[in-house]
């Protein structure tokens, strides 16, 4: 089995990064971008039967931040 | 007086982090990031500067979760000191012994220089060389210093007086200005500026030689 993880800065927490590229697309004339947020997927191979709790430990102990992080767990 | 410098894949501050304990007069011991125990008897345990892992998921992440760190959790938790310079910073922000994470600069830039900083408590055996107020010059080297936590966070370090530093110019969109913080027991400190780069005159620099020489003189005393 596989999950797929989602990894994104917490609302209100700055993100510069995204603030470059949405300069980046205003520059390059497209209008219109609002904000951009930058984050990052991670893609899992897992043993079939790994629960979403395990995961999710996965997640807290090592996969984000959860200082400044929040994450989706997608398993498929 | 014996102080361990832990030593990660990408560290790169380590021997300097060495040097400057040894001049102070600490018997230094290099330990490797694999190694599951720390010596018997140390008094302080260093965590240097560098690029552990290569930044790999996020800056000390990684080397936070290695073997040696789980016994430098307990150390920290028996009461014992702990100083983590630059990726030391980020990797005591990441074990959780200290509040807060280390985000990209706000401007996006790696910075290499140095930069004044304020003494903004004399209340720790790190800080206590200095007069609070004190403007010192301390060179920086990183990418991600920009310290954030909660506002309650920060409120709460400000009140208990646990900001140790803060920048004169903020280089990196810190927090209040917020350039290294203590726990709770005033032990364990985390900063991004390197103090063992202006430790010595040919450093160009010696605002950072009463912080080493003055932490072999209250570890003695502590």
């Amino acid at each position: 089995m596989k999950a797929r993880v989602h990894v994104m800065l917490k609302d209100g927490v700055l993100d510069p990064q995204g603030e470059a590229v949405r300069h980046a697309l205003g520059s390059l004339g497209f209008d219109g971008v609002g904000g951009v947020r930058q984050g990052k997927v991670i893609e899992l191979d897992l043993a079939d039967g790994t629960s979403e709790k395990t995961v999710r430990e996965m997640c807290d102990k090592l996969l984000a931040n959860t200082v400044i992080e929040r994450y989706d767990i997608e398993l498929a | 007086m014996r102080a361990a410098v832990i030593v990660f894949p990408g560290s790169n501050c380590d021997r300097d982090m060495a040097t400057a304990l040894t001049a102070a007069g600490l018997d230094v011991t290099m330990v490797w990031h694999k190694d599951t125990e720390l010596p018997a008897g140390l008094d302080l345990v260093a965590l240097p500067g560098g690029f552990s892992f290569g930044d790999y998921l996020r800056c000390g992440a990684i080397a936070a979760n290695s073997p040696i760190c789980r016994s430098v959790k307990a150390h920290a938790e028996r009461g014992g000191f702990v100083l983590g310079v630059c990726n030391g910073f980020q990797i005591l922000a990441e074990t959780g012994l200290l509040p807060g994470a280390l985000l990209r600069n706000a401007g996006l830039k790696y910075i290499c220089r140095t930069t004044p900083l304020n003494v903004a408590t004399e209340n720790s055996i790190y800080t206590s060389a200095y007069t609070k107020g004190a403007l010192i010059n301390i060179p920086i080297a990183h990418h991600d210093g920009n310290y954030t936590a909660d506002p309650e966070t920060v409120a709460r370090l400000q009140d208990e007086d646990r900001v140790a530093f803060t920048y004169a110019e903020n280089p990196n969109g810190s927090a209040q200005d917020i350039a290294g913080v203590l726990s709770a027991n005033r032990r364990v400190l985390g900063m991004m500026p390197h103090p063992e780069r202006a430790a010595d005159a040919r450093h160009g620099g010696t605002d950072g030689a009463p912080f080493f020489a003055h932490l072999t003189q209250a570890l003695a005393s502590a």
